[in-house]
């Protein structure tokens, strides 16, 4: 049994996983916490996000985020990718940024129009 | 003239306005300082963003891009690049713009004004004077939206979730964050940061501990931290020396109410906002406050549910309504630090109040009691409550009518 901290949300569940018994999980207020406990034990991944350069922008970087959670270990990998990307501006919020990074299946999107 | 004016064009003051005019209110402007609207959120580029309000996960600058989509195509004006210098009692608001003074008159105003970082003045850490200690909300705009990193090797005093997240984007920014230091023995942010961006990045947490030398001459060197004790002063033996060049404080937040004060409306001491009533109206007529000018929110979601209020009572303000008859006072009881809204109208129309507090103490198993003298109004269950996490309790407004002095309190497991 190991005991976990839900961070799906704010409200951060307790949750207890039990390894033994298929990862089932206890505690969570929601679905989504049961996912993120057996995901958590076995494979845990993070949603990603940062800023990349932007030409001609309101500011010198833009925010973006990977559109859904990728491996936890990738995260770096996935930084250094990021710092050698530069955009011009106009973007849109929710334009992809690039394509599958790291072959996750995963695009980054821009999280605001610039 | 306006109907309404709004202080303040992050998420309070857009929430406000949009209701205001979802409300029928046609005449709005909000006056915002900054070159943009969205306040801070367009420095939180972490996600977490909207759990509540839109029921998606979006970073900050996606949610205040929602409101603000939302604002386009209304008659909602704002002007930007304006600083507001001084409100009168009367509503006549005075500007810094950049095509000069100008007043601006309207018959109600939301104040939206937010609030700002505690600095290292406010702590009086003793030693060196050099360049490397910012508050974590300066680095996070520096590196967020300038593309400047604070430094290489970082200290973060401070476990409020700013420094947290802080803590984290250092360090996937390639920076060496050493270490996570905080007075009280319990964190100060959400659980689920301590965790996302503490532990997996093998940042340590000292609890109980905090900054008693800082060290460099013209930049930071290093620092020494203590343990402290049960009445927080720093435990002699106990020192841990780091060398960093950048010290970060997430020491916490202070509404910010100058405007509010120059205009002479009732400040509550324990938030540091305006003394609020249900519909988020302040001691002044036709004034009302929300969002972290008010008392500073963990999340963003019920700070537009907040404004939306304020919001939609300024409308009906400017429509005639008014309040007169009874009112009702919301006390601290027992291991409660604050409530908003601190009163209540006799006369309120609404059936449910939305009552927000924080607790002093960490609980387990434990309950929120509402009570007037020996009678007992209302109690919720509660599985945890720490003071970093808002409490939100709904009481039916029904119950409440005929008390005078209303206490909130709690008891159970204390841990």
């Amino acid at each position: 049994m190991t005991e976990l901290t839900c961070i799906v949300c704010p409200i951060g569940c307790r949750l207890k996983v039990d390894e033994k018994n298929n990862y089932a999980v206890t505690g969570n207020a929601c679905k989504r916490g049961e996912v993120y406990g057996k995901n958590e034990m076995q494979n845990p991944t993070r949603v990603l996000t940062t800023t990349v350069a932007i030409d001609f922008g309101m500011h010198s970087r833009c925010p973006v985020r990977t559109d859904g959670a990728i491996p936890k270990g990738k995260l770096f990998e996935a930084m250094d990718i990021l710092k050698k990307v530069r955009i011009k501006s106009p973007v849109k919020c929710g334009e992809v940024i690039l394509k599958d990074i790291l072959h996750t299946g995963i695009d980054v999107i821009a999280t605001r129009d610039m | 003239m306006y109907e309404l004016a709004v202080i303040g064009g992050g998420p309070a003051g857009l929430a406000a306005a949009l209701e205001a005019y979802n409300n029928g209110l046609r005449k709005i402007v909000i006056i915002e300082r900054d070159r943009e609207p969205g306040g801070i959120l367009n420095q939180c580029i972490h996600n977490g963003f909207g759990l509540h309000r839109f029921k998606e996960e979006l970073s900050g600058p996606e949610y205040a891009q929602r409101y603000i989509e939302m604002l386009d195509g209304t008659a909602v004006e704002v002007r930007l690049d304006t600083m507001v210098l001084e409100i009168t009692p009367d509503k006549k608001i005075f500007t810094a713009t950049p095509g000069g003074y100008e007043m601006i008159e309207a018959q109600s105003v939301v104040l939206a004004m937010g609030c700002r970082e505690r600095t290292r003045g406010a702590l009086s850490i003793p030693g060196a004077r050099p360049s490397g200690v910012f508050t974590a909300g300066a680095a996070q705009r520096y590196l967020n939206m300038e593309g400047l990193m604070a430094g290489s090797r970082a200290v973060i005093l401070g476990s409020g979730d700013i420094g947290l997240i802080m803590a984290r984007r250092m360090t996937l920014e390639g920076a060496k964050v050493l270490a996570c230091i905080e007075l009280m023995p319990y964190s100060g942010g959400l659980n689920r940061n301590i965790v996302q961006c503490l532990h997996d990045y093998d940042i340590p947490l000292y609890l109980s501990h905090t900054v008693t030398e800082i060290r460099g001459k013209s930049r930071l060197e290093g620092i020494t931290v203590a343990k402290v004790d049960e009445n927080r002063v720093p435990i002699s033996g106990t020192e841990i020396d780091f060398e960093c060049d950048t010290l970060l404080l997430s020491v916490g937040l202070i509404p910010e109410n100058e405007l509010t004060r120059a205009a002479g409306i009732k400040i509550d001491g324990r938030t540091n906002g305006s003394e609020v009533f249900e519909n988020m109206e302040t001691s002044a007529n036709g004034v009302f406050a929300c969002g972290n000018a008010v008392h500073v929110h963990d999340l963003v979601d019920f700070v537009s549910d907040e404004s939306a209020r304020a919001g939609a009572a300024a409308a009906g303000y400017v429509k005639g309504e008014r309040h007169c008859g009874d009112i009702s006072v919301f006390e601290n009881g027992y291991g409660v630090s604050y409530t908003v809204p601190q009163k209540l109208h006799g006369d309120t129309k609404s059936e449910k109040i939305n009552l927000f507090f924080r607790v002093n103490k960490v609980y387990g198993k434990s309950k929120i009691i509402v009570s007037s003298g020996d009678t007992e109004i209302a109690t919720f269950r509660r599985q945890f409550m720490i003071p970093g996490e808002m409490q939100h309790i709904v009481l039916p407004t029904e119950k409440l009518k005929g008390f005078g002095r209303i206490t909130v309190s709690t008891e159970g497991e204390e841990k």
